[in-house]
């Protein structure tokens, strides 16, 4: 097995471009991905699908072929379909792939796992035809496959292209459920430049809304009392708008009110975290090339913090100068002088977000959910029963998942863990830092005992 | 004939291989070769992917990145992400550890 | 004074003599840490546990068999008190052996010990043949196996949230978040924590786990406890697929597979390995062969608390009559013991056990 300058988990924008600068700085880069071609979820699949539907997906999509291009190059290993379940001090980064165990040692890691959509949990938001926004984005892009009568329930930019995107294919969602409020966006216009700094993405946003409005998709904004009905699978969507109530009948509903960073394999090797107040998540403590305190560990990209997909491609590229330069191919003098564009560009993209990320907050009744609605999807715990542990005498979200098992199931609390912090912080009157977080552990994802035992026979046939 | 799907196929198609024969809890269904698996089943018409060994609640994929773990089905076996998956043709899948006792 | 007992640790341990003391009518305090300190009560492996116990001190093995004898009341108890149950099994537990030599030698030192407890010792040996009628899943490559009549399982979880509960529900006051700094016995005892917070007691129990080591000597016990690490795995929830818990897996009552556990001297480190995690699949494999396709869902290190004999420590203080240490690795298989006979020890009564032999004397320099 030989040993790596630096490996890199997950080919998303920022992971893509880390490798490309890296390799382009002389170092032996693996690149780790579990999907079985490159792109991240943003660029999901972009080689196949640009050329078969990139009229519906829009250019910005198609901006990712020049970064799955740059991987092609020597010096890059891409290492796909890998489903990484541990990663090691040291480094030693431990996956599956065709269902079998392996291993890669580096001695310098870069995580580029990218953003989850933050949960949402509503009532009914476990019924099969309830999916993400996200979702429906990845079974357009990857699949071509698009929902016959969808509402879209939530806030944010993503939410917009998706129904436009929808709208283009010749499927258009039958009402948009919005749960920001015209105040929200007044704010976010109000605040120093932010409609300034967010030109561009207020410039595609109404572009957007153009082409939802031209389509004419009802837009319900201010929704309140959201809830998903169905026997057995999603049927309707209620909720109050401007004082009314409404019932629209659906097969699917795509959920969405921002994304958050995916910090599963960072918190597995201790990272800090600290609570972003503004993107209502927490964010890992780093330094401004995306360094952790455990020395060759890096993250870039929305796992950092949310920027969207330029500033992931930043960031990857700041953070591979600083890996090079440590690896002592590249001066700290020509690291500095590289880094000064890339940070200009980087200020622009990051003040844009600040005005997203006031103009459409997170829906306040799925931070807060009522007693009765399941948080955790996979041992089906509600946040009733979480408030309960609060009076238990659990102070944060690992006491409660001793009590109620929030957390402990296959998904391992990536769909609740925020949810479960906000719960116990408004119960027991504590700050989300005092709170704290689930502590995650291996396997990142399941790996079957097989594949495990396996890898302890190859240990053992090489003594 | 399959089944009304709440779920359309774009002209362009899943990722537009041949369709290959695969069975789904019993019934065969013809899917497009290197698809994406979970995509390919909405798309089929499957709704319901699997049952909560909490309270036997119906499941289908959420997230469609692998994260979720609500798209889980059982192949050879072994209970996988169908989103993680793609579709090759002679697939036994069943719905994660139904009708039968054993996990072999 | 604020209380009469001071509970320093609410763990398992803590609680259940919480809950004893509280139902004797005595007015209890609980100190207890917060989500992120190290808990054996939430990393342990659940069994309620007689054999392989107590092999050089009978007295433990029979203090075991105590608690074990009135589990099930105890967990009745809780359960009806909380409207939660606490699942417990206890139809017997094995101990599985791959090779004959292994599994005559554990029978022999078991004949030993049955004949020092006058024979209350209920195992018997099965033979392969006769473990797959009992476990139709067991690999070819297991033996046999000791199955002792005495062991079972509960689900720790379920019985931390109930003493919890119950210790809430019959007054006793619960203060969480809490770091215990210091101990002093001015007159009555007076327990410092680092928010600032003081809390008078006429008595004060040290059942802090690891924590005892450091909080210990200022109280005048030895208090030699130290962290072993057991890594465990759980595997996503199946249909039935074992019967009787073992040492290797137990089947827990909301269907997952949980297999341990390794025996490493790393301080106070409770991380998982991979080395430690492909060992224990391994076994877990060559016992129930079916497992190889089964996926693990969680895996975490815990920390035993460990005197340097394995055995518990129930001792009161010398310097300060009145504060007790007690501390043990089997705070499941002794809960039931520490709620309903302890406090007999605790408050001299005529029915306290004796428990002379786990005082700390043991650990005299010589």
């Amino acid at each position: 097995m030989t040993r790596r300058d630096l490996a890199i988990i997950g080919a998303g924008p920022a992971g893509m471009a880390a490798a490309a600068q890296a390799a382009a700085l002389g170092l032996a880069v693996t690149l780790v991905d579990e999907q079985p071609r490159p792109g991240g979820q943003i660029y999901r699949d972009v080689d196949r699908a640009v050329a078969l539907r990139g009229a519906i997906l829009g250019a910005d999509y198609g901006r990712g072929a020049r970064l799955t291009a740059g991987l092609r190059r020597d010096g890059i290993d891409h290492v796909a379909g890998a489903v990484v379940w541990a990663i090691e001090e040291g480094f030693s980064i431990l996956y599956t792939r065709e269902g079998r165990g392996a291993r890669i040692a580096a001695d310098r890691v870069l995580l580029a796992t990218g953003a989850l959509e933050r949960p949402m949990p509503l009532p009914g938001w476990t019924l099969p035809g309830v999916m993400t926004a996200g979702a429906g984005q990845i079974l357009l892009k990857q699949s071509g496959v698009l929902a016959r009568r969808a509402v879209l329930v939530g806030s944010g930019p993503l939410l917009y292209l998706i129904a436009a995107q929808m709208v283009r294919a010749g499927t258009p969602p039958l009402a948009l459920v919005e749960t920001q409020s015209r105040g929200d966006l007044a704010r976010a216009m109000g605040h120093a430049g932010g409609a300034l700094r967010g030109w561009r993405y207020l410039a595609k946003g109404l572009g957007l809304l153009a082409e939802i409005a031209r389509a004419r998709v009802p837009r319900h904004t201010g929704a309140t009392g959201i809830a998903i009905e169905g026997e057995g699978r999603a049927e309707a969507v209620r909720f109050t708008s401007r004082g009314r109530a409404h019932r629209i009948a659906c097969d699917t509903v795509f959920l969405h009110h921002g994304v958050v960073p995916n910090m599963q394999a960072a918190r597995s090797l201790g990272v800090a975290h600290r609570w972003h107040q503004a993107q209502a998540c927490f964010v890992p403590q780093l330094d401004g090339w995306g360094r952790t305190e455990m020395p060759g560990l890096f993250i870039a990209g929305d796992g950092a913090g949310i920027g969207g997909a330029a500033a992931a491609e930043i960031a990857g590229r700041l953070a591979a100068l600083k890996l090079a330069e440590e690896a002592g191919r590249l001066s700290p003098e020509a690291c500095d002088r590289q880094a000064r564009p890339l940070r200009a560009a980087q200020a622009r993209e990051l003040a844009a977000r600040a005005f997203l990320d006031r103009a459409y907050p997170p829906f306040a009744e799925a931070l807060a959910p009522a007693d009765a609605t399941v948080v955790c999807r996979c041992e089906e715990v509600t946040a009733g029963e979480i408030r309960g542990h609060a009076r238990l005498g659990c102070l944060g979200p690992n006491q409660a998942k001793a009590f109620g098992r929030a957390g402990m199931g296959p998904c391992q609390g990536r769909y609740c863990g925020l949810t479960v912090t906000a719960l116990l912080a408004e119960a027991n009157a504590r700050t989300p830092d005092e709170t704290g977080y689930y502590r995650i552990r291996p396997p990142l994802k399941p790996v079957t005992l097989g594949e495990l035992a396996a890898m302890e026979d190859a240990a053992e046939a090489a003594q | 004939m399959k089944p009304v799907s709440p779920f359309l196929e774009t002209e362009s198609g899943t990722e537009a291989g041949p369709r290959v024969p695969v069975s789904f809890d019993g019934r065969t269904l013809e899917l497009p070769e290197g698809a994406n698996l979970a995509a390919a089943l909405l798309a089929a018409g499957v709704q319901v992917f699997r049952r909560t060994p909490v309270s036997g609640a119906p499941r289908a994929p959420y997230c469609m990145m692998g994260a979720c773990f609500d798209c889980l089905v059982e192949i050879d076996g072994v209970v996988r992400q169908a989103c993680m998956i793609e579709v090759t043709g002679g697939l036994a899948i069943r719905r994660p550890h139904e009708a039968h006792d054993d996990p072999a | 004074m604020d209380t009469d007992y001071a509970i320093i640790g609410g763990g398992v341990v803590g609680l259940s003599v919480a809950w004893g003391l509280l139902k004797r009518g005595l007015t209890v305090t609980v100190l207890d840490g917060d989500d992120g300190a190290f808990r054996a009560s939430r990393g342990n492996f659940g069994l309620v546990w007689v054999q392989s116990k107590g092999m050089t001190q009978p007295r433990y093995a029979r203090w075991s068999q105590q608690s074990a004898a009135i589990w099930a009341e105890f967990a009745a108890e809780l359960g009806a008190n909380t409207g939660q149950a606490v699942p417990l099994e206890q139809k017997g537990g094995y101990d599985l052996h791959f090779s004959e030599e292994t599994l005559q030698a554990t029978v022999e030192r078991y004949e030993g010990l049955k004949a020092k407890l006058g024979g209350d010792y209920p195992f018997e040996v099965l033979g392969h043949n006769a473990l797959r009628k009992e476990e139709p899943h067991i690999g070819p490559k297991v033996v046999g196996a000791i199955l002792h009549h005495q062991d079972g399982h509960a689900n720790p979880l379920k019985l931390l949230r109930a003493l919890a509960a119950d210790v809430r529900r019959m007054g006793g006051r619960v203060l969480t978040g809490k770091t215990v700094t210091g101990v002093s016995k001015p007159d009555g005892f007076r327990i410092a924590c680092a928010d600032g917070s003081v809390t008078g007691a006429g008595k004060v129990i040290l059942s802090a786990g690891l924590g005892a080591a450091q909080l210990g000597p200022a109280m005048g016990f030895k208090a030699p406890v130290r962290p072993q690490r057991g890594q465990v795995l759980i595997t996503e929830k199946l249909p039935k697929l074992i019967n009787r818990p073992s040492l290797i897996a137990r089947q827990v009552d909301e269907g997952g597979i949980q297999i341990g556990a390794t025996n490493e001297e790393v301080g106070p480190d409770d991380r998982v390995t991979q080395p430690g995690l492909s060992g224990l699949a391994a076994e877990a494999i060559a016992a129930y062969p079916a497992l190889a396709r089964a996926q693990l869902v969680r895996s975490w290190g815990a920390l035993r608390v460990l005197s340097p004999d394995g055995l518990p420590i129930y001792q009161e203080s010398a310097e300060m009559p009145g504060a007790y240490l007690v501390t043990c690795h089997s705070g499941i298989t002794l809960a039931a013991a520490h709620a309903r006979l302890l406090p007999d020890w605790l408050e001299r009564s005529a029915a306290a056990p004796d428990l002379e032999v786990f005082g700390e004397a043991r650990f005299a320099v010589s």
